[in-house]
């Protein structure tokens, strides 16, 4: 009997919970397939006459240019994502592998970045990029991507640790030098580890708002090209709606197909 | 080792660090060998610093270059542009804390601190509901986790099509009976429970999930034994959960405070800091980029990091049971 109760309850929240996760998107998606018309004539709750009006859709894209947003994005993407895990494994590597004077105090920099304001710092760090010429280029972009990222070397340290230093000394018996080593034993053995950092990279840097904001003002990243609905276009729901959409569409299709790694890999991180 | 350790890598996880440590004297055996002519011993010794040397140099660019500079910065009243050269001591810090403007934003924390206890409670609780078998339980997980994966322009902007006058939100209100809303952004005095909400619902995900991973990673066994001793499922949580997963409970709650002190993209987004909703993270931002006095939004950004090193320093003391040893 009480086993029941507490079913019920149990199930009763977990539903409630789920509808309050979902009821704030599901309207948001019939908006984004609603005529202008339609949209100012029914409620928010009332779903589109037609799921295959994607005029909203086109227009955003199109007014926006949503399109150059996504490909910037892409561009950027892959080149962070390759810099951080040939960085990043590197340095994993230099740090798990060799004792080495300094290592401690490396370790102790990296630790301590962590704990720093990314957003805040940015009053200076503006000063380094502009300094560098690199303020409003894709480059500034790759640059802060690549180098704030510490949580991607805790992840391919604690899994190169599980990678036996015994592969290491036969190579060495058999001539190989420690580049050779890296690059063609601890590299591909570290693959699954690379993927966990490359998809909670990639989700991180694909929701990025402030650093394109303030470094790339003249072109679009997805974050941006989005945010950019907020002046012009106040009022047109049925746009601004169609446009969200597009921007959490690839999420969610993201997060279908690569689940185990994205809680795999936040787990990981928040151990840093 | 700490348990949330433990699982969160299935396969690193399974060394001990003190495994790791003990193994490291077969190792140098590579270098104990040198005997070999001194330029080789030279690259020999150089191979380490060489591989973290591009991590090292971007590490110190980006993080602890600009940390420097700001603090002197701080001490100058600049524009931004040209020689830092007017040196004014710590008159931008005395503007910090006297400026009721300025100062004064950092009450708007307090919303977002209590949100994230609100965060934390849910999510204790649904990581403790669905680690005891429950049907759809990887449904319900997806559900509740993924929020947090979304971008936050477009949370924003979810969230300002929910909180629109006679939207959704006030149509569902209506529902049970709620006749005259409030204006859930144009309100100032209710602006920032919305806004404290929305990120409870970005957030709460992410809780949940690492709550989750650890409970998940105490031994089947203790719930087992627990049970044949007649332990209901309150003394289960109460003695077995509870206990495992302090530590992760304790690294949230730090977490919990630098994220409430540093609230920057909801606001900035939905509300543009308007309606009393402005945070110091938003107002350090604006001193810099729209007012031009970098000076002042140094000092500022320099107090910010000097409380949440603190509270870090503070919650290492608590928790003193600490994950630095994964290295």
């Amino acid at each position: 009997m009480k086993r029941t109760v507490a079913g019920t309850v149990k199930y009763a929240t977990l539903i409630g919970a789920s509808f309050v996760v979902l009821l704030p998107l599901t309207v948001v998606l019939f908006a984004s397939f609603k005529t202008k018309k339609e949209y100012a004539t029914t409620g928010p709750l009332a779903p589109p006459e037609n799921w295959l009006n994607f005029q909203n859709f086109i227009d955003a894209a199109v007014k926006s240019d949503m399109v150059s947003g996504f490909i910037n994005t892409t561009i950027v993407l892959a080149i962070s994502l390759t810099g951080t895990v040939i960085i990043g494994t590197m340095a994993a590597y230099a740090i798990d592998r060799f004792d080495f004077r300094g290592r401690k105090l490396v370790m102790a920099m990296f630790l301590v970045a962590t704990l720093i304001p990314s957003v805040t710092s940015q009053v200076a760090t503006f000063q380094i990029i502009s300094g560098l010429g690199l303020y409003n280029t894709k480059a500034a972009l790759v640059l802060l991507f690549m180098g704030t990222d510490i949580i991607a070397i805790y992840i391919f340290i604690q899994f190169m640790q599980s990678i036996p230093v015994a592969l290491d000394e036969a190579a060495m018996l058999d001539g190989a030098n420690r580049w050779t080593i890296y690059w063609r034993i601890i590299l591909p053995l570290l693959k699954p580890a690379i993927a966990t950092v490359a998809i909670i990279k990639g989700i991180a840097i694909y929701n990025e708002f402030y650093l394109p904001f303030l470094y790339l003002p003249s072109q679009n990243l997805i974050s941006t090209s989005l945010f950019r609905f907020k002046g012009p276009y106040g009022g047109q729901w049925e746009l601004i709606t169609a446009a969200t959409v597009m921007v959490i569409v690839p999420t969610v299709i993201a997060f279908v197909f690569l689940q185990r790694w994205i809680y795999r890999g936040l787990t990981a991180g928040a151990v840093k | 080792m700490s348990i949330v350790s433990n699982g969160s890598l299935a396969r690193s996880g399974a060394e001990e660090p003190i495994a790791v440590r003990g193994r490291r004297p077969v190792r140098p055996r590579g270098r104990r060998r040198g005997q070999g002519p001194r330029t080789r011993r030279l690259v020999r010794g150089l191979t380490p610093y060489l591989f973290v040397a591009t991590a090292f140099a971007l590490l110190v660019l980006l993080t602890y270059l600009p940390a420097a500079n700001m603090v002197w910065y701080s001490l100058n009243e600049w524009s931004g542009f040209g020689p830092v050269d007017s040196f004014v001591g710590l008159r931008n810090y005395v503007e910090v804390f006297t400026d009721p403007s300025i100062f004064a934003v950092f009450g708007v924390s307090l919303y977002y601190f209590v949100g994230s206890f609100v965060q934390m409670a849910l999510a204790l609780y649904f990581a403790t509901v669905l680690s005891f078998s429950t049907r759809f339980s990887n449904l319900f997980r997806g559900i509740l986790f993924f929020p947090y994966l979304i971008n936050g322009v477009a949370i924003g902007f979810v969230f300002l099509y929910l909180f629109q006058p006679g939207g959704t939100l006030d149509t569902v209100l209506g529902w049970v009976g709620v006749s005259s809303p409030p204006q859930w952004l144009g309100d100032a005095s209710i602006a920032n429970y919305s806004l404290a909400g929305t990120s409870v619902w970005r957030y709460t995900g992410l809780n949940f999930v690492l709550f989750l991973g650890a409970i998940q990673s105490i031994p089947r066994e203790l719930y087992e034994a627990a049970e044949l001793d007649g332990a209901g499922r309150w003394r289960q949580f109460r003695y077995i959960i509870f206990p495992g997963i302090r530590r992760i409970i304790g690294l949230s709650f730090i977490l919990a405070v630098s994220g409430s002190l540093s609230v920057f993209e909801i606001p900035y987004i939905m509300t543009s800091g308007a309606n009393g909703t402005s945070t110091f993270v938003i107002e350090t931002i604006q001193t810099a980029f729209q007012y031009r006095q970098v000076g002042l939004a140094s000092a500022m950004a320099v107090v910010l990091l000097v409380i949440v090193l603190v509270v870090t320093w503070i919650q290492r003391r608590v928790f003193p049971d600490e994950k630095v040893d994964l290295v």
